[in-house]
């Protein structure tokens, strides 16, 4: 049996096959297991798409909208599915098109493999129809990139895409293609990249940093956990658990670290930064040992970094060398993937726990519940606040959901108040903050989770940067529901114009269209709340429903998001109003 | 911290695109290059960037942290002045007449520790190779006679110590992926 199969894999080895460069494209994407891919057809592009229509009954293509929806598609789609993300385009402004996703998917982590079309290689840098410079474009936003003027480059171009795009740091790679490439014969063989020799994904792991590490965990008296989205790209929900509860140690997370802990855990604590919690922000300054994983120290966790946990010691578990003492500077690191170092480190740390410790959190929560959440949440107001929608959807959901937000007041409520039981289920636009990221996004997380209910949190103005992302919805039929909380403002930089410019209500005031009759346009279902009393009633229908629905919510004009870090003050400083 | 001045040494697969890579890491930062030169390193179909650059110790080991992350770099390092042999080359461009009509001259160039690369009846070069304070002292005392032209490489330079790239090289195994 077991020589069999030997042989039989030696000549499949052997064997190759006459193609064009297009209908390699299509044949490295099956061999990577892709079964879908989103974009946008156009001329540079055409061959490619002429083989989609060959083997469409292997190879799903969703024709998005625009390509900045094709790229933030397979981002959520990569996000959900924890498997690699395809967009493809034409060249020009097919791929420039491309340039916001692309820059999302980087600061964010997201493994993506773009591939645009381009100019025959003999028109290359004659500026010609179509022609623009995406490697050049690209360049300072990929984790790599290549362009291929050859068919018989296609396969092993394609080949490190993938592999570069998910290793390690995973993210996003683009491969421009030449049309004479797309045109152009080879003989195709597909071999799987297994290294590139300049690149190491993984660092090795000093078993030095582990046992230093472990030294320091075991002296804290007061220590505290961070992590980020490292835990979820690395797969280790199980470890940070294991290693929570292990150590007893009050966990907190990043936004993008969001659902890699249940909310619901006791010792989760809650968000750090800019609108996170006031315990774990608070507590940054005083606990003794601050173990960062998987997170970078963006400046919207850390504000201030002079004044940034002076006081404590810093253990940061990382897979990127360059994060290391970029922001903040570690006592100890500890390298590797996540997975790995924490599963190392969790027999060399003591059972333990931290019962007044934990309890200083909670003390800091009976304050933020006081002074925020409680308006926020169970509101006298008339006017509905976004919070009490987030309430309402987490009680039809469960927590099961996931949940895609956009970026604004409604992604810092969406994050703050959702709740969650399943990890990969936060899918936001962190790094970048890109308005218009949800709707496209949330198509490709259910995509990526069709078993699951995928709710998209959206402001009334990023909606309108992707809103023709509904034909896509309603060409797929794909069962995303979506919530616009509608102020009629662009709610976060009237906070701030509020806050910080004396109310100077510069361009900030929306007048919006009738949402509801877009949604008709597409023969979406929909409705639009405007009555406490009616929101837990639409909310249960719009989850109920199997088909996409659209909730709009018209909520409180002029609510603020707190606690908030004002911009480069200390975390110390958050102020709750 | 200081500003002190730092060579970076990047070995790459000889690859197009990273130029463009390297200098969009000084170019976010703000940072100018004194220079920069590349060229075919002592390893078959590896190239070597040599760049220079005064800035503190810390940027300039989170700038060699972030080209180190550029998939096609295999290694960079960061050097002090004394950890390293380095050199530019000048080009001067001079006059011919000069030589009969200012006779101090002749000391100056006998005297520079230069090279005299090319004569023709109307002009000769004279090619210079050292510390950019060599460079620039016969600079000085070449200019008040006139130049018809000047130039100035980047620094090359090497370290004194081994850096064990073909080591790097031999370990690389290709592995599994999950
Ligand atoms: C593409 C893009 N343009 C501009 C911004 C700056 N910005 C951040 S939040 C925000 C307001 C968002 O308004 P809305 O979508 O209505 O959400 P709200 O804050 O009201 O919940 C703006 C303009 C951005 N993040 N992204």
């Amino acid at each position: 049996m077991e020589t069999q199969t030997r042989t039989l894999r030696k000549e499949t080895k052997i064997t190759t096959e006459r193609m064009t460069g297009a209908e390699a494209v299509i044949r490295c994407l099956l061999a990577e297991n892709v079964d879908l891919i989103y974009g946008y057809p156009g001329g540079a592009i055409m061959p490619v798409y002429d083989e989609l229509y060959k083997y469409q009954d292997q190879l799903h293509h969703v024709l998005t909208r625009h390509e900045q929806g094709a790229t933030h598609a397979a981002q959520g789609y990569a996000r959900t599915s924890g498997k690699v993300g395809v967009a493809i385009a034409t060249s020009g402004p097919g791929a420039t098109n491309f340039v916001t996703g692309i820059a999302d998917a980087q600061i964010d982590s997201t493994p993506l493999v773009c591939i645009t079309g381009q100019v025959g290689s003999h028109l290359l840098g004659s500026d010609a129809f179509q022609e623009t410079d995406i490697i050049g474009i690209s360049t300072p936003i990929t984790k790599w990139n290549h362009q291929v003027t050859k068919a018989e480059d296609i396969p092993s171009v394609l080949a490190k895409a993938f592999y570069i795009a998910r290793s390690g740091r995973p993210g996003p790679v683009l491969v421009d293609i030449t049309k004479d490439a797309q045109f152009g014969e080879l003989d195709f063989e597909y071999k799987k990249c297994k290294g590139v020799r300049s690149y190491k994904p993984v660092p090795e792991t000093d078993p030095k940093s582990l046992n230093e590490a472990s030294r320091l965990i075991n002296n804290a008296k007061k220590p505290m956990i961070v992590f980020g989205q490292g835990v979820i790209l690395g797969k280790a929900e199980e470890e940070l658990k294991n290693f929570v509860e292990k150590s007893g140690i009050p966990a907190a997370w990043t936004i993008l670290g969001l659902s890699a802990l249940p909310t619901a855990h006791p010792l989760n604590v809650g968000m750090v930064g800019m609108h996170g919690n006031y315990g774990p922000n608070r507590l940054t300054n005083q606990c003794d040992l601050l173990i960062a994983i998987g997170m970078r120290f963006d400046d919207r966790v850390t504000g201030n970094l002079e004044t940034y946990a002076k006081q404590a010691n810093i253990i940061h578990f990382e897979i990127d060398p360059a994060e290391v003492n970029k922001n903040v500077k570690a006592d100890v690191a500890v390298m590797g993937d996540v997975k790995h170092t924490l599963s190392q480190v969790l027999p060399l740390i003591e059972k333990d726990s931290y019962d007044s410790w934990v309890q200083e959190f909670r003390d800091h929560d009976a304050i933020e519940f006081e002074k925020v959440i409680k308006t926020e949440l169970f509101p006298e107001k008339e006017g509905l606040s976004m919070g009490e929608v987030l309430k309402s959807i987490n009680k039809e959901t469960h927590g099961d959901a996931i949940i895609v937000s956009d970026v604004g007041q409604h992604q810092m409520i969406a994050c703050r108040y959702a709740e969650f039981t399943t990890s990969k289920s936060n899918v936001t636009s962190g790094g970048l903050g890109t308005m218009g990221f949800a709707l496209p996004a949330a198509i490709g997380a259910k995509m990526g989770a069709p078993n699951r209910e995928v709710v998209a949190i959206i402001g009334d103005g990023g909606y309108q940067m992707t809103i023709q992302e509904l034909g896509t919805i309603f060409q797929t039929k794909v069962p995303v529901k979506i919530v616009v909380l509608n102020n009629d403002f662009l709610g976060m930089v009237r906070q701030w114009q509020q806050l910080f410019f004396d109310k100077r209500y510069a361009s900030t005031e929306m007048v919006n269209p009738d949402f509801i009759k877009i949604a008709e346009g597409y023969h979406i279902k929909s409705k639009r709340v405007t009555k406490r009393e009616e929101l837990q009633d639409a909310v249960n229908e719009m989850i109920k429903s199997t088909e996409s629905y659209f909730l709009e919510v018209c909520v409180e004009k002029e609510n603020n998001v707190f606690p908030m870090i004002p911009t480069g003050a200390s975390v110390s400083d958050i102020r709750l109003e | 911290m200081e500003k002190e001045n730092f060579t970076i040494s990047v070995y790459t697969e000889n690859n197009i695109g990273l130029l463009n890579r390297i200098s969009a890491i000084f170019l976010k930062r703000h940072i100018n290059l004194d220079s920069m030169t590349a060229s075919q390193s002592e390893i078959k179909d590896v190239f070597r960037f040599t760049i220079a650059v005064k800035v503190t110790e810390e940027q300039v080991k989170k700038i060699v942290g972030q080209i180190e992350k550029q998939i096609e770099v295999i290694k960079a390092f960061y050097h002090k002045e004394e950890q390293i042999i380095y050199q530019e080359t000048a080009l001067f461009k001079v006059a011919s007449k000069l030589l009969f009509e200012e006779r101090q001259i002749q000391n100056v160039i006998k005297n520079s520790n230069s090279n005299i690369v090319t004569v023709t009846p109307e002009f000769f070069v004279l090619e210079k190779t050292g510390r950019r304070r060599e460079v620039d002292a016969l600079y000085r005392k070449l200019e008040p006679y006139g130049l018809m032209q000047f130039t100035r490489s980047g620094r090359i330079a090497v370290t004194k110590e081994k850096m064990h790239i073909s080591k790097i090289l031999e370990n690389f195994a290709p592995e599994e992926l999950l």
